[in-house]
């Protein structure tokens, strides 16, 4: 009994294996950039051509700056002319779509989980909808962006008025809740017989045993789809401002940053790099969520 | 007053369709409050279904089952028996004495009440220091008194175990038969009791229920006396010897043609 593992050593345990993911992930960008100037040095300058198709990229200064290129251009102004530098315009459109991307991700949350209960709850409404949630994820989201903006400026509930930046939330709750969804569900069908029948045992009403039983039993499934969902709702955020050209976030640097390839090929890069920063954030919310909602869970569990 | 009564009671598994299985045909059976009774037999023979119909988490395909004179139903919403399965089921996310308030909970009980039965319950099962240790935190043995601490949490007058103890060791195993005929002593419970052990059913029991397959149903009852109490000296007893081989041979003498010697085997293995 003097050899029951203590929550203290396993916490400790858990923050020195944290530390040592982090470091491998510092390993691993740096190997990526590293790769990248690799290519850069013995790619062809002009791309590999096969039989009239490219096979390789190209490797010249305009397709692919140099990695310091890319960092350096982070400190320039965004324009000639301009006060301040570049870093500040990206980190201003990240923040504005983070906000998206958390409304997003949010409304994800709320449909997914409550579609999950449903079918769960109901047999003939998962046979019925769950081919629905399949085929709605099939729809090219840059097909969807403009109908979603125009229903959105059609709409009129009392005072309500449609905002814009609406319809990119709702573009990314579209690509969030479907993991969610998924996930959720078969967390919740995931309680093992006995335990069921357990709960019947205790004469639980079905309320008691989803509270009880089905949500806790469900954690682990669902810790990795809201980590899906949570990246999914950066990406449904930064198309639906590509393709409806929201200004504000860094979906619409992008484009604009990308017109201007030619002349500055490391700016479009800044943008990119934001937007890649923002998904890492949100998954990392998530993985904070993880570390609360499993810390009494066992070791084998978690991984 | 009789715990459990069951009239003519059968189930069939896949009624109506060609795969039908007769798991249950007319079993009667009368447990008297107070006592312990063992339902013995090899696999398949519908010890573990007639213990779910007596609990009503299945429905008898014909006869009737009263639990302290009420209907199954009844008697499963008023929670009127606790329940241990072979898994001990604790919930993994909650600590071991949430784990036994958890019928407390369902039956709404207030915080203050609840924490101070359970901590009670786990005084009975003698884990009152691992109160806030977490499920997989403990040993086999002692997971399974957290169990039994939980299914006895109401005080229910009758206790319903599906081979319990399948899962442990040899030595857990007859510590823990020790201490489930201590807690039930202290409890004054009825319990119905599946096992596949021989040495276990008539160490337990006041009776031995010997049970037979194809259909299910009971072909012996085997009243043990051994006195109610009983220690380690009751397993070198004479007396003790004599009725595991009683049992051994009631259950032998129902092998039919066709059925292997390899069965028996796996009822004493076990």
């Amino acid at each position: 009994m003097g050899s029951v593992p203590t929550w203290r050593s396993r916490r400790t345990r858990g923050l020195w294996q944290r530390a040592g993911r982090f470091g491998l992930f510092a390993v691993s960008l740096a190997l990526v950039g590293v790769g990248w100037e690799l290519y850069k040095w013995l790619g062809p300058q002009d791309g590999g051509t096969l039989l009239g198709w490219t096979i390789l990229p190209r490797a010249n200064d305009q397709a692919m700056p140099h990695v310091w290129e890319m960092l350096s251009r982070f400190a320039q102004p965004e324009r000639r002319g301009v006060e301040g530098s570049i870093l500040g315009v990206v980190l201003a459109g990240a923040w504005y779509s983070l906000r998206l991307a958390l409304a997003g991700f949010g409304m994800g949350m709320v449909v997914g989980l409550g579609s999950a209960v449903v079918m769960a709850r109901f047999d003939v409404v998962r046979r019925g909808l769950l081919p629905y949630l399949v085929v709605s994820q099939t729809v090219p989201l840059i097909a969807l962006a403009p109908l979603v903006v125009s229903w959105g400026g059609k709409l009129q509930i009392g005072d309500f008025e449609w905002p814009r930046w609406l319809s990119a939330a709702v573009l990314g709750a579209f690509l969030a809740f479907f993991p969610v969804a998924v996930g959720t569900l078969k967390g919740l069908t995931s309680a093992p017989p006995s335990s069921l029948e357990l709960m019947d045992s205790f004469a639980a009403s079905w309320r008691q045993t989803l509270f009880k039983l089905r949500f806790p039993a469900a954690v682990p499934y669902m810790v990795p789809a809201l980590r899906l969902a949570a990246t999914a709702s950066v990406v449904g955020v930064v198309i639906a401002e590509i393709s409806t050209g929201l200004a504000g976030g860094v979906g619409r640097l992008i484009i604009e940053y990308a017109r201007e390839a030619t002349a500055d090929p490391a700016k479009v890069y800044t943008a990119v790099f934001g937007a890649a920063a923002l998904g890492l954030l949100m998954a990392g919310l998530v993985a904070l969520a993880d570390l609360i909602l499993m810390r009494n869970r066992p070791k084998e569990m978690a991984a | 007053m009789k715990a459990v009564e069951v009239r003519g009671l059968a189930r069939v598994f896949n009624a109506g369709r060609p795969n039908a299985v007769d798991a249950l045909v007319g079993i009667d059976l009368e447990i008297e409050s107070g006592s312990f009774v063992s339902l013995i037999g090899p696999s398949g023979c519908g010890k573990s279904t007639l213990l779910r119909l007596i609990a009503n988490l299945l429905e008898p395909s014909a006869g009737e089952v009263l639990v302290n004179g009420k209907t199954a139903l009844r008697a499963r919403l008023d929670q009127d028996y606790g329940m241990a399965f072979q898994q001990a089921g604790l919930f993994d996310w909650r600590s071991v004495v949430k784990n036994v308030e958890l019928p407390l909970e369902l039956k709404g009980w207030d915080k203050l009440k609840r924490r101070q039965r359970a901590t009670e319950m786990l005084d009975l099962v003698k884990l009152s220091e691992f109160a806030g240790h977490l499920p997989w935190q403990l040993s086999g043995g002692m997971q399974q008194r957290v169990a039994i601490a939980r299914a006895l949490a109401a005080h229910p007058p009758l206790l319903l175990m599906d081979e319990p103890f399948g899962a442990l060791d040899e030595m857990t195993r007859e510590h823990m038969q020790g201490e489930l005929l201590r807690i039930c002593g202290e409890t004054s419970t009825t319990v119905v009791f599946v096992t596949h052990s021989i040495p276990e059913a008539v160490y337990l029991s006041t009776r031995v229920v010997v049970m037979s397959r194809r259909p299910g149903r009971i072909t012996d009852e085997i009243d043990v006396d051994l006195g109610t109490t009983r220690s380690e000296e009751t397993r070198e007893a004479d007396a003790f010897f004599k009725k595991i081989t009683e049992v051994r041979e009631a259950l032998r003498s129902d092998d039919l043609p066709g059925r292997g010697i390899t069965d028996i085997r796996d009822i004493e293995g076990r």
